[in-house]
């Protein structure tokens, strides 16, 4: 490989990038606003889920339950009905996504056997949503629970102690606030990386060939390896660039939190953003138009780094056959060093086998993309 | 390259797409300084014989060789030798002259201390002066060429191979440029052009002429002209026409007579009549004869007629 003309090349394809608008909305825009859409915009987190109530019995233990709902910030209450079908005019509606209903005898079977029903409705028709608010639900009625048992066990003249009060104190480890925001932005990184890499690198060689440029090209004697090189290196930094805005941006504004080793991790993304460069270039080797390699670099990149890298869906919870399939799916590796890193401060000891997947890939993928390039026509 | 080996041969290039074959069994030479004007119509295998000799397309038969490296065997070789510029306009029309220039000098690794006199020279050469930061997708046809030209030979290329550079150039831009082949003709560098003006076949040296994917006939424009008429053409002056075209269809050596305007054409061949004692022959048919000159067929006449006339040719070239 020649420097001079490694370098000629890299810097012909910065001047490209830089006069392309679309090259350089996608390197300078695109990050931006996907750090802010997926920031703000993604949370996992269910907070004042509308609630409507239906308090047959209206007593001063049924307005303690009520009140447990609203004094959690997990459920707002959005309706007072009176009625059985108001309950379903409130979701066909959308107003509501559950509802309690309280029977008219609440507080008298409360005291006369200790337990009383509770009706809850969901609506199911977001099944995820509806997990979370079932699960807050009935944390907001084991409290109740707790508070109605100990009066009753007071008149009853026994003490609440022996009633046998089960108080779960749930521990949190590593993201103490609970913030899925936390667990989120840093996989956002590798979407983002994926996503601008390899878009741009899949139009560099498809470009040539639209443009006729590359006839010119292949009659001179720059080799393969200097083309791909000098190719990358300006998507190289562009994409180090990116990342790096994108990880500040994740560290100074939305403070998430930030344990581990700057070293690693500049390491680990440049690794990263060699594998989404390689899979962009060889794609626009293989596809010699634009067009076409944008849109198979866009599934092969940003479709497995959204749905498979277990950046939104946890992979322990997938299919043993899907699981296994992420393996091949290069973001895995990064998404879970750049989570350990962020909120558990891992090192090397802890993470050296994602990063020898992403060193093994990088090497494949480079390799790969070494040979796919022939100066012929 | 040894100095008296040709800067380009070939011998039997063949080159097949499935089951067509766009350029067969051609053989040419070229000596260093020599224009070589490769004429032929659209899809006679010109742009695919130039591609095969750059190395960028693999020949499926036969062998050339390019500034002494083997083509198929040494393509990288032959591309540091040669410069070449495609039929379609290649240089980066997002990058301004000087851009495209320095990229190019960075490709061909021009020494440091003969950039900016080689980039010089390019743009003076391409009348560009003044222009080097003009986006090259905004000059017109005539500068893009002559700028592509200039980048082909940042490098010294021995060799240079032209796929119809000034097709789509206004007449005058085409002038230009073809005194600027001249000029690196005459510092010994050997140049393949291919085009369809027919006049500028005038301007080569030696012509190819290719048809079909075969070399139908080379040599220089005056060899071919003799050869496709089988003599001589003369225009003869002379009244009466129709008497001076019978006495001359029965004469010895006459290949051909033909009335043209208000003259008469006619080949004379080997052996026979001679243009000397034309005006005698006539005149002792009483035929009154003013004057008898040498004409010039055109070109596109001497090509057509060796398309149409000498299929053997194909064989034996």
């Amino acid at each position: 490989m020649n420097i001079q003309r490694l370098l000629a090349m890299a810097y012909k394809e910065a001047l490209q990038v830089w006069r392309d608008p679309r090259s350089l909305a996608v390197a300078l825009l695109m990050p931006l606003m996907q750090m802010g859409l997926l920031g703000y915009g993604v949370s996992l987190d269910i907070k004042h889920v509308p609630l409507c109530v239906y308090d047959q019995e209206n007593s001063q233990a049924s307005r303690s339950v009520v009140d447990s709902f609203t004094a959690s910030s997990w459920f707002t209450i959005s309706h007072t009905i009176s009625s059985e079908a108001g309950i379903r005019r409130a979701m066909d509606r959308g107003e509501c996504a559950a509802a309690i209903v309280i029977p008219v005898d609440f507080s008298r079977t409360l005291s006369a056997t200790g337990s009383a029903p509770l009706q809850a409705i969901f609506d199911a028709t977001d099944v995820n949503t509806t997990n979370i608010a079932m699960g807050y639900a009935q944390g907001v009625v084991a409290q109740a629970n707790a508070a109605l048992t100990a009066r009753w066990a007071a008149s009853h003249g026994a003490q609440p102690s022996l009633v046998g009060q089960v108080d779960l104190e749930p521990s949190v480890w590593f993201n103490e606030t609970l913030e899925s925001r936390d667990f989120i932005i840093p996989g956002v990184v590798a979407v983002i990386l994926a996503l601008v890499g390899a878009q741009l690198t899949s139009l560099t060689i498809s470009r040539e060939w639209e443009r006729g440029t590359m006839e010119q090209l292949i009659s001179t004697p720059v080799t393969p390896l200097e083309v791909m090189f000098g190719k990358l290196i300006p998507y190289f930094a562009i994409g180090l660039l990116d990342a790096a805005f994108c990880l500040a941006v994740a560290a100074f504004w939305f403070h998430v939190p930030f344990h581990g080793s700057v070293g690693i991790l500049f390491v680990t993304t440049a690794l990263f953003d060699l594998v989404v460069l390689g899979i962009g270039y060889l794609i626009s080797v293989r596809i010699r138009n634009q067009l076409g390699a944008s849109q198979v670099a866009l599934l092969l990149t940003m479709l497995p780094t959204t749905l498979l890298s277990g950046y939104t869906f946890p992979i322990d919870q997938m299919p043993a056959a899907i699981q296994v399939l992420t393996y091949a799916v290069y973001s895995r590796y990064y998404v879970t060093i750049l989570r350990a890193i962020f909120l558990k401060g891992s090192g090397l000891t802890d993470l050296w086998a994602p990063i020898l997947g992403l060193v093994a890939y990088a090497a494949i993928i480079i390799w790969l993309a070494a040979r796919a390039f022939r100066k012929q026509l | 390259m040894s100095s008296d080996s040709p800067a380009v041969w070939a011998d039997g290039l063949t080159k097949r797409f499935a089951s067509f074959t766009a350029v067969d069994h051609l053989n040419l030479r070229i000596e260093k300084g020599e224009v070589v004007g490769f004429i032929g119509p659209n899809g006679a295998g010109k742009s695919t014989t130039i591609r095969m000799l750059c190395g960028l397309l693999r020949p499926s038969e036969g062998r050339a060789s390019v500034a002494g490296f083997d083509v198929g065997r040494q393509p990288e070789e032959v591309r540091e030798h040669i410069g070449y510029m495609s039929q379609k306009f290649s240089l980066y029309g997002d990058l301004t002259v000087h851009e495209n220039l320095r990229f190019f000098a960075g490709i061909y690794r021009v020494p440091h201390r003969d950039l900016s006199e080689r980039m010089r020279f390019a743009i003076s050469m391409a009348g560009l002066e003044g222009r080097e930061d003009a986006l090259v997708r905004t000059l017109a046809g005539g500068w893009k060429q002559r700028l592509a030209l200039g980048c082909a030979i940042l490098h010294r290329p021995p060799i240079l191979f032209l796929d119809e550079p000034t097709s789509g150039v206004e007449p005058e831009a085409r002038r230009r440029f073809w005194d600027l082949i001249h000029e690196l003709a005459a510092g010994g560098v050997a140049i393949l052009v291919s085009t369809h003006y027919m006049e500028e076949a005038e301007y080569c040296n030696r012509i190819a002429l290719i048809n079909g994917g075969r070399l139908v006939a080379m040599g220089t424009p005056s060899e071919l002209r003799q050869r496709s008429l089988g003599g001589d053409l003369f225009e003869i002056d002379c009244v009466p026409l129709g008497a001076a075209l019978k006495a001359l269809g029965t004469a010895q050596g006459v290949v051909e007579a033909a009335i043209f305007g208000d003259k008469l054409h006619a080949v004379l061949g080997e052996g026979g009549l001679s243009a000397e004692e034309l005006p005698r022959f006539l005149a002792e048919r009483e035929i009154r004869v003013g004057s008898v000159r040498p004409a010039k067929p055109s070109l596109e006449d001497v090509f057509v007629r060796l398309v149409s006339t000498t299929p053997e040719t194909r064989a034996a070239s």
